[in-house]
């Protein structure tokens, strides 16, 4: 019965949001045929488009909440629940496993987007009432896209009639983690909530009109999608660290470029917003940006569900899905960049600025982000490139990536220096360059330091790396303390600065944290592959691996070998570690769990191998130093994001005054 | 001169949708070409004998088989009983055994009683089964996953492979002619 409600449920969201954009898009046309005849008719709609827009989101809860209802009560007759979950599954497991498929993934997608609909209707109230239908409009255009997709290709209520399994093929082993609950919602939440940068980008081209309350508008939404993006892509760097058992973080695989990809444009779409609202300037480039971002997070949609690029996240795919979603693409990102062709010429671009201001480096900004952002899609789109043109089937690996992200971002990083104290329009050049040397040389003497002290040695990498993303951190101080000089007394300068000057500053810092952390492990990370037998001992860096044998255990639904590790560390400290080989007898699936050690400076991580001959284990060591400050930089981002959307001047009754 | 710049101006803002249009393209030409799911990995052993092995049968641990038994036409079906797939699969592989298709089926990295519990239930399409506990065979035909059809002709070379599960509409539409080929 739930399933039946499920898919009801579905039916009348997907008319709901069909009869909105369609009457919505056809009534503005009309209006501006003849301003007199049709006036009620709009005034219906703007009236009826708050709650329609309730009720989508009411709607899409309900169908969710039976989905997981399924899942929770054993519903086998279902094949999505018979095919992702098992009666032998914990119930947390069972809760994430909803999302676990392409339906049910899928469905969370639609969800998530008819929730930020939602926000947007709450908080919108305020705008004009003409502006806030149309927006609810395009984001009830995308919905109805994804709804028919999921309706047509891949409901997640499917019956299986009229045998239907005892029990389910249970949720794949990779996906039975905490760090996989959260980290597709959290991913969508960014993926999704670019749609509303979208909706408004789309707004301001049908009423070709693009004033600082857009930027003002928009930019709040964009950075709240952006850091809960960087987020999921945080959190799915730190799972596969310790869930997929290689010791890495990061693998420029196809599903993680896709991820990416959003991110890169997103970031520079914030940077552009930060013009647009301050200068007025750059507005046809930002509105470029807003399609591109979302078209982007549609595309990484596209490439993971289609089946058409082959990677480790490979999901079950099929032509008929493959080929709607495709249609999908086509519709929403040519429709829109069409619209942009043909309209983006009514806004008018304003505002002068000289070659050293603070536009014209978050120009340069955008230019290397957008270029980065079309290296990752080319390399990502290569092996079909090769494919289509003939030249065998070739991807593009990591040395690649690498060679390419390591100049990018020190250039970056070297921009970032000067930019961040920057005046608008013109900045004396002199000035600029005196400050600039300054913060770098003592950025690169703390950086000297540092890895005197680590003892690791030098290259010119890590003088680089380090050097630059500490000219940042001095730079940021530097500039706190310009920015407060004229006041009373510091202590009062610094309170008066805003929040979204701390939140531009935190951002920043999130990256040179982050950057950082990359620096260190990607230098001097120590993996080794290792033959230890029970009792024996191996050594590297001051630390004293122990082997002392392995033990049979028993979990909900697998059954495991565990090792045991005694470490000696330099400084005299015992640690254990107790890497585990589980099998789920289910599926068949055999997981590495690795033992990890975490630590502010480095992370001891011990994942154990195959028994070679009787007692003796082969066995992986990695120390890695300073990977924690990858995600730590992530998470500072998302502080500062939040700090950004405290700031009064994004209240949105304000802005609307 | 307005005008023109007007004009350059409207080129420019095209370029997007143009360059989209290509990309699609490009999507578009791929999927045709993998049709989707199919995903035509081309394989190394692809014109190439079946490679050598020395297996026992699932059903009865004391007969051997090894690449003699892989003369055909066949078709070499990869699967297990902890692959989803494989019971959606099954259905249709009841039909081609039906049609007269031998199918030799190659149980992959599974467990023995899993594996004859899964053809105690839904019937054995198989004219034999191949038991291979470690995935050694599957390692060396480069296997991707299950299930995985390989097309083997007479002289036991591999002629096709197919990754994902067959279907009916994916018979009719490419490898049953490719099957008869095969046959004649």
């Amino acid at each position: 019965m739930t399933a039946e409600i499920g898919t009801i449920s579905l039916i009348l969201a997907w008319v709901l949001s069909t009869l909105q954009s369609i009457s919505v898009f056809f009534a503005y046309v009309k209006r501006h045929g003849s301003s007199e005849r049709g006036f009620h008719w709009w005034s219906f709609l703007n009236l009826t488009s708050l709650p329609v827009t309730f009720s989508q989101f009411l709607l899409l809860s309900v169908s969710f909440a039976c989905l997981v209802h399924a899942f929770i009560t054993h519903d086998f007759s279902l094949s999505y629940v018979a095919q992702n979950s098992n009666s032998n599954l914990p119930f947390w497991s069972r809760v994430s496993a909803v999302w676990g498929g392409h339906e049910g993934s899928l469905l969370l997608w639609v969800w998530v987007l008819t929730l930020w609909a939602f926000m947007v209707a709450i908080l919108g109230r305020s705008l004009p009432k003409t502006t806030l239908t149309l927006v609810l409009a395009v984001l009830g255009l995308v919905t109805s896209g994804f709804l028919s997709f999921l309706l047509f290709t891949s409901n997640p209520f499917e019956h299986i009639y009229p045998y239907f399994p005892i029990d389910g093929n249970d949720l794949n082993p990779l996906l039975q983690d905490f760090g996989l609950i959260i980290h597709p919602p959290m991913l969508y939440m960014g993926y999704v909530g670019f749609s509303v940068a979208f909706a408004f980008a789309i707004t301001g081209l049908i009423q070709g009109r693009l004033d600082v309350v857009w930027a003002r508008w928009t930019l709040p939404w964009t950075i709240v999608a952006w850091a809960f993006l960087g987020c999921g892509i945080a959190l799915g760097s730190w799972w596969a660290y310790y869930e997929l058992g290689w010791g890495g973080w990061w693998f420029w695989d196809p599903v993680e470029n896709a991820s990416f990809m959003p991110w890169l444009s997103g970031t520079a779409l914030i940077h552009s917003l930060a013009v647009c609202e301050k200068r007025s300037a750059f507005k046809v480039w930002t509105l470029f940006l807003a399609i591109l971002t979302f078209s982007l997070s549609l595309l990484g949609t596209f490439l993971v569900r289609s089946g058409v690029l082959t990677s480790v996240h490979a999901f079950a795919s099929d032509p008929t899905r493959g080929l709607f979603i495709l249609c999908l693409l086509a519709m929403s990102v040519g429709g829109s960049l069409l619209l942009f062709a043909n309209r983006a010429h009514l806004i008018n671009n304003v505002g002068k600025f000289k070659w050293l201001s603070r536009e014209s480096f978050l120009f340069a900004n955008n230019l290397i982000l957008t270029f980065a952002l079309f290296v990752v899609l080319l390399a990502t789109l290569y092996p079909l490139l090769a494919t289509a043109l003939d030249l065998g089937l070739i991807s593009v690996g990591p040395p690649f990536f690498n060679l390419f992200f390591v100049p990018t971002s020190f250039f970056l990083l070297a921009l970032l220096v000067m930019g961040m104290s920057l005046r608008w329009k013109s900045n004396p050049a002199m000035q600029a360059v005196r400050q600039w040397g300054l913060r770098c040389l003592i950025g690169f003497s703390i950086a000297m330091l540092w890895i005197q002290l680590s003892g690791f040695g030098y290259n010119w990498r890590v003088i680089l790396g380090l050097g630059l993303a500490l000219s940042v951190v001095v730079a940021m101080f530097d500039d706190v303390i310009d920015k407060t000089k004229h006041a009373k007394n510091r202590w009062d300068g610094i309170r008066r600065l805003k929040p979204s000057y701390w939140s531009m500053q935190t951002c920043h810092l999130g990256f040179a944290v982050s950057v950082i952390g990359i620096t260190w492990t990607g230098l001097f990370s120590t993996e080794k592959d290792v033959l230890l037998g029970v009792g024996e001992t191996w050594q590297t860096q001051g630390y004293e691996f122990q082997f002392n044998g392995t033990q049979a255990l028993d979990g909900p639904n697998y059954n495991s070998v565990q090792g045991r590790f005694e470490v000696r560390s330099p400084d005299g400290a015992l640690i254990t570690l107790l890497p585990e080989k589980r099998h789920y007898p289910v599926r068949g699936d055999v997981m590495t769990e690795a033992a990890i050690h975490p630590g502010f400076s480095r992370d001891l991580y011990v994942s154990l191998g195959e028994e070679v001959s009787p007692q003796k284990w082969s066995v992986r060591i990695y120390i890695k130093p300073f990977i924690r400050w990858i995600w730590a930089g992530a998470l500072i981002m998302a502080i500062g994001a939040a700090i950004a959307i405290s700031d009064s001047r994004f209240h949105f009754k304000k802005i609307a005054s | 001169m307005m005008e023109e710049q007007k004009k350059s101006n409207k080129i420019i803002l095209l370029a997007p949708f143009l360059l989209f249009l290509a990309m699609l393209g490009v999507f578009w030409y791929s999927m045709g070409k993998g049709g989707g799911s199919s995903v035509e990995l081309p394989s190394a052993r692809l014109g190439k004998p079946v490679p050598a092995f020395e297996l026992t049968s699932l059903l009865d641990s004391e007969t051997r088989v090894t690449a003699e038994d892989l003369k055909g036409p066949l078709l070499l079906n990869v699967w297990a009983s902890w692959c989803p797939g494989c019971y959606t699969e099954h259905g249709f592989l009841m039909v081609l055994q039906k049609r007269g298709i031998p199918i030799v089926g190659l149980n992959y990295k599974d467990e023995r009683q899993d594996a004859l519990a899964f053809i105690e239930k839904f019937k054995n399409p198989y004219q034999q089964i191949i038991f291979d506990v470690d995935g050694s065979l599957g390692f060396d035909l480069g296997v991707y996953g299950a299930p995985e059809t390989y097309f083997v002709d007479s002289k036991g070379t591999i002629k096709h492979r197919h990754v994902g599960i067959m279907s009916e509409a994916l018979w009719e539409a490419e490898h049953g002619a490719i099957w008869r080929g095969l046959s004649e």
